[in-house]
Formats: structure tokens, sequence, C-alpha cells
């Protein structure tokens, strides 16, 4: 058992910036868009070029057979791009990847499961799109109820599992695959700790099986924990490649570990232009502390630290806030009475935005930043998820959960004035004396 | 080895090599021009039957009548029908009673107007397989067509208890015919169901452009009328819409109306080769932005 199970060389992915926008396109954009590249022929010199951005660069790396290699980077920096183009789903557009044995990708637990159907359906319907023909399942098929611990209502619609027995079913299906080359994408992180700790005995096995295991995970103990050696990326590149240990150290020294600040050592390649430089964003607790947790009902703040290098213009700080889904919680500009429309001289300033307590849900936020002026809309300097931290509930009843102590889904969780009004008890024919009263 | 024998085969593993041996899969930019795949569809024909199998099975999950729908849809429009076209507008059904005259062309119809609606937005409807998971995305489009047989089936029998109602009997020879046309309605469904899904998952102006594209070759299509009130020097080109083929021929096999147009349901039957292969071949050359638009 030696030799190569993947090798990668110079592989890069591109997307079109508006490719996210032909998302819900239309097939109007799509002919205007044939009849700009029509009149772009005859006057090439207007053409503009179309702008990419490349989620992975250049990555070039080998994995032996039988090695666990864990896949390590802050949002946004390729490890999913990456899975995605060694698992097939997306083509690279440069570079190639060999693999020699067959592959078996986890990139979601459950995909493809129909709600309408029993759970016995889903696992092998699961069991299926996973790669699995009919007769192993049927002959698991025991083995995986088992494992699920739904036995009970194998013959449920699944739509009727709480979301727990619906994981615990789609992981025990997962957890039976077992190709000569496993992709994991944070599976793991989903359910509650007594799940995570079931999903981490099960990785644990395999890769102490001697099965090749690419997994990514922003979770450090457990990629140092199952994996020998690590994959450090960076804005779709390799950062860095070698034993898990070293590469963690790296990742941590570089301060793309922590979310709660981000900093721009060198200011020409820091977001912005001519006008405006980012220098650095910055989560703090309400006392000031730069910290990667808020307390839901205390709140903290959220600082931009960045130059201005010309005089004479209007600008605003501005902040889009996001969780963990992807969902825009809400935008905020600075309203800061002392700049509101007016110009700003050279220098070095810091924004700061105060989150109230009992506003947010808690989970993990994340926050893009920009600088822009408003009269006429320019957009000086932006960078999306720039930091984020997390949203930590104490339980306390003084909250807006109260003395509920369950899940309470939901983007945001104010603190709302509630009042009550009580009437007198009403006797038997309430409609009847309220028309009577005068 | 034996541990992983239930993987499904990829395109060209023969042995799983080693090593500095061959790659199992080479993961590159694909081709300019698309290739069909039929040797990888091959291989997943155990997930193509089970996403088949789900849609027959989910089709009718919850419903009161359940498949009682796949008789109803067609008897009810035959009634209607009857009533607007057979018996107020009196249009000509080549002396057969209008009812037994709408209801043969509506069986083989509905199941194109339905497989067709389906396969359309097949994509759309798996983005969350197509994110996630690779295979042949070719199985998606083709699953729906293939699963609306089931729907057709029964709707057939109801066309045979009509005819046999009325004392028609269809003879075994004219029967021999039908296999070719199903062939030629399941080849046009799906030809037409890659070009639309294709497109969909990246234009969703496709979502309005079916239902109207369906009504549109409703009219184009003897349905409602018989072939025979197109003048005869149009047969052909009016055979180029492959139901033309279809439905004259399933009024010839059963009805004997007329003789079997050989000529007519030739030239159906290689338009809807024509619009499968171009249909998947597109399909092939979009797939590359599937998962990055859907």
């Amino acid at each position: 058992m030696s030799g190569v199970a993947i090798r990668a060389s110079g592989l890069g992915k591109s997307y079109r910036i508006g490719v996210a926008a032909e998302r819900h396109g239309s097939l109007r954009e799509a002919l205007a868009g044939a009849g700009r590249s029509a009149a772009r022929g005859l006057r090439a010199r207007r053409a503009p070029a179309p702008e990419t951005v490349w989620a992975l660069r250049d990555v070039s790396f080998d994995v032996g057979h039988g090695e666990a290699l864990g896949i390590i980077g802050r949002n946004g920096a390729g490890k999913s791009t990456l899975l995605k183009v060694l698992s097939r789903i997306t083509e690279p557009t440069t570079g190639r990847a060999e693999v020699y044995g067959r592959v078996g990708s986890l990139l979601e637990v459950g995909t493809g499961f129909h709600p309408e159907l029993s759970g016995r359906d889903n696992v092998f319907l699961n069991g299926s799109i996973l790669g699995m023909d009919r007769a192993y399942i049927a002959g698991r098929f025991d083995e995986i109820v088992a494992f699920s611990g739904v036995e009970k209502f194998i013959d449920t619609p699944v739509k009727r599992y709480s979301s727990g027995m619906y994981l615990r079913l789609a992981f025990a299906v997962a957890a039976h695959l077992e190709p000569e080359i496993l992709i994991v994408d944070e599976v793991l992180a989903v359910g509650d700790a007594s799940f995570q700790k079931k999903c981490l005995g099960k990785m644990q096995d395999v890769t102490q099986e001697g099965r090749t295991v690419l997994f990514v995970s922003h979770d450090m103990t457990a990629i140092s924990r199952l994996c020998p050696r690590a994959l450090l990326l960076d804005q779709g590149g390799v950062l860095a490649h070698g034993p898990t240990r070293s590469v963690i150290g790296t990742y941590l020294q570089s301060g793309l570990g922590t979310t709660a600040t981000r900093e721009w050592a060198d200011p020409s390649r820091a977001p912005g232009g001519d006008v405006v430089r980012l220098r650095a964003v910055r989560v703090r607790s309400r006392a000031g502390e730069v910290t990667e947790t808020l307390d839901i009902r205390a709140g903290g703040r959220v600082e931009l630290e960045f130059d201005v290098l010309e005089d004479g213009h209007v600008l605003v700080p501005n902040y889009g806030f996001h969780n963990e889904e992807g969902t825009l919680i809400f935008i905020a500009h600075d309203s800061d009475p002392e700049w509101r429309g007016r110009p700003r001289p050279r220098g070095r300033y810091v924004s700061t935005a105060w989150i109230p307590g009992d506003l947010l849900a808690e989970g993990q936020v994340v926050v893009g930043v920009a600088v822009s002026t408003h009269d006429p809309v320019v957009l000086h300097a932006d960078e999306q998820d720039a930091v984020a931290f997390h949203v930590v509930d104490n339980l306390d009843p003084q909250g807006p959960r109260g003395d509920y102590a369950g899940h309470m889904p939901g983007v945001v969780r104010p603190l709302l004035r509630w009042t009550t009004d009580c009437r007198r008890a009403v006797q038997a024919e309430p409609f009847a004396q309220e028309i009577a009263a005068p | 080895m034996t541990l992983n024998s239930h993987v499904l085969p990829m395109p060209g593993a023969g042995s799983p090599p080693r090593g500095e041996e061959a790659p199992t899969l080479v993961i590159e930019p694909s081709p300019r021009f698309p290739r069909l795949g039929l040797r990888e569809l091959w291989a997943y024909r155990g997930l193509f039957l089970f996403l088949v199998w789900r849609d027959i099975k989910v089709r009718y999950a919850q419903t009161v009548l359940g498949a009682g729908w796949a008789i109803l849809q067609p008897a009810l429009t035959t009634v209607v029908f009857s009533v607007v076209f057979g018996l107020l507008a009196r249009v000509p059904s080549d002396g057969v009673p209008y009812p037994v005259f709408a209801l043969t062309a509506l069986v083989p119809w509905t199941y194109f107007a339905s497989a067709l609606t389906s396969s359309s937005n097949s994509l759309v409807s798996s983005t969350n397989l197509i994110t996630k998971v690779y295979f042949p995305r070719l199985v998606i489009p083709l699953a729906p067509v293939l699963a609306g047989l089931m729907d057709f089936a029964v709707a057939f029998g109801l066309l045979l208890a009509v005819m046999l109602a009325y004392g028609m009997v269809p003879s075994l020879a004219a029967l021999a015919v039908v296999p070719l046309l199903l062939l030629c309605m399941i080849l046009t469904a799906a030809g037409v169901g890659c070009w639309m899904s294709a497109l969909n998952i990246q234009y969703r102006d496709v979502k309005h452009v079916v239902p109207f594209l369906l009504q549109v070759w409703m009219y184009a299509s003897p349905i409602l009328y018989p072939a025979s009130l197109v003048p005869e020097r149009w047969r052909m080109l009016y055979a180029l819409n492959p139901m033309v083929g279809v439905v004259e021929g399933f009024r010839a096999a059963l009805l004997q109306t007329r003789a079997v147009s050989w000529g007519v349901i030739a030239v159906s039957c290689a338009m809807g080769l024509v619009l499968l292969l171009t249909g998947a071949l597109y399909f092939r050359k979009a797939e590359r932005v599937f998962a990055d638009v859907a």
C-alpha cells in the first residue's frame, strides 16, 4: 500500500464575476450579452475585460495511499472549491489531478434524502447516490439502521423525523461508504455534541483502517487528532503543506487562525485604492478586548481602521452582517454626526460600530466591511468576510428567551417590550354583554 | 480490495492501479467538444433506476386518488374535447367516435407533456444533488421521462378499455408498430427534456416557456383534429414534428382509421433521434457550469 492516491498539479478554478448574477440570470441578459459581444467585435477597444476571481490558483500537492490529509484555511480560502474539484462536482479551469483509486465524497450528509419517502427507501436512495450498489446496501442495511438508532421509525416518511433522527440516519448511511479515497467536508459540524463525538469516532476508525482521507474542517483539534499531515490554503493557493502540527502553527501565527481580527501588514496589498486603504478590522467585546465570542446580552463592537490617502471625500464606512447560512442579517452605515456629510482630510481613522445586546441570534456572524461615498456612489474599499465572531447565549432568563431553554431559531433575537392586558373573567354570554354595555 | 467491490466502477477502471500505473481518474478541464459519456452512463444505471423508482414512488405520495390521476387527466380532457370539438365544433374524426379519436391521441400526448414538464424542471429541483455529489448529470432529465411511462401504461389500459366499450378491437399486427411509436415518443421527450433542463438551470425563463411551448406544440400535432386535414404536400414537413408520427401512428394502429404511414413514422423517429442527440450533446456541454450556476 504505497504510492500516490491523489496528485494535483497546478489546479486552478476561476469564476467570472457576474456568474453569481447569472444565478437568477435571465435569457434577456444572455441575449443582451450576446448583442454586446457582437457589438464588441465591431468596436473591440471598448471591450471591458470580464473580471474573473480565482477561487483556486496553482494548487499542487500529493496525497499518499493510506494518508489522512487535513485541509485548513479561513473562510473563502478555497477549501470547499478544492474538494468540489476533486469530487468532480465542478471542473477545474486549469491544471489537472490524477486520482488512483475510487473516490467517495461526503460534502453533506443526507444528500438526496426525499421527505416523502420512508427511512428505508431513503437509505437505499442515498446509498446509491453516494455510489453504493443495491446488493451492498441490502447487505449492510441492518447494520446501518442499528447504527442510526431509528429502527422503530424506519418505515415512516422522513419528513416526520426530528432533525436529530434525520441526521443520525443520514450519517449512518454515509458512515458505511467505503471507497479507497474518502473526501469529507465538515459534515461533523452539525448535530449536537454527542452526535459530533460519534461522527468523530467513526472518522477516527476510518483513518486508522488505512484509508486515504481528505478532511476539511475548522476544528483544529479534530484535524490534529485525525490527520498526521495538513494543507493550509489561503486566497486559493497553498500556503503550507506538511506535518499537521507545523501547518497549524503557521496558520495560527499568520493571524489567519483567528477570525476576530484581520490586519493588512502591507498597505499596497490591502483592499482599497487611491482614496482609501483598509488597515485592520477587529471584533471587540463591550469592554474592549479583542474576542471571537460575544455575549448575546452584552453585544460588542466592530472596528475598522483605515487610511484616507486623498483629501476632500465624504466617506461612509459600512458593514454587512451575515449569519452562517449566508443570510444577510443587516447592513449598517456609519452615522457618526461628526463626519456625516463632511469631507475627511487625509489621515488614519478608526470607526467603531457598537452592537447592542439582545439583537443578534446565537451562532456565527460574519462581517463584511466597506468604505463608500454615497453621492455619487463610489465604493472605495471593501472586504467581504473580513472578520467573524460567535454570539453565545448564556441562557439568562432576563433575556429574550425567558425561561425557555430549548433551541430558538430565527435570524435575530431582540428583546421586545411586552405588555399584558387582562380583563375580568367573562360570564356566559360575553358577546351579548359587550354589546349591551354602554 | 473485496471491501471496495461495491463501489461503482469508474470509467477506465480495470483493476485498481497503484503507484505509477495509469490513474483511475484524471480531473482536468473538459475538451471543447462534448462527448456523450455513454459508458459512464451505463456504469451508473443502478442510480438511474433508483431515481426513476423515486419519481414514481413520490409522484402520488399523499394524494387521495393516487394513480387514479393517470386515468382522470386524459379521461376528463377527452370529455371536454368531445363536447367542445366533437359535439359543438363538429371537428371530423376520421369516421371514429370522437371520444375514442381524442383519447387515442391524448394518452401519448399526456405522457409527452408531463414527461417534458418534469424533465425540464428536473435539474433545477436537483440542485442539492448537483452541488454535492458527482454522477453523470444526464440521468437527471432522463429519469422523469422513464418514470412517466408508469402513468402512460395505466392510461393505455384505460384506452384499451374504452375501445372495447365502443366495440373496437385492435389487430395484433397493427399493435406491432406500437413499440416503435413508444420509442419515438420517449426519444422526443428525452431530447427536448435535455435541452430544456440544461437551459432552465441557466435561464429560469425556461420555466415560463415550457407551458407555452407545450400549448403551441399541441395545436401543431393532430390531437384535436385528424392529420388528414393537413394538405397532402405538407405532410412530410408536418411529420418533422415527431408527435405527428406518434399520434397518427397510434390512431392508425389502434383505430385502423387508415394504413400505417411508415414514411411519416420514419421522419418522426429520425427527428426524435436528432432531438435526443443534440439535446444530450448540448446538455453535456452546458454541464460544466451547472454546479456553479445552480
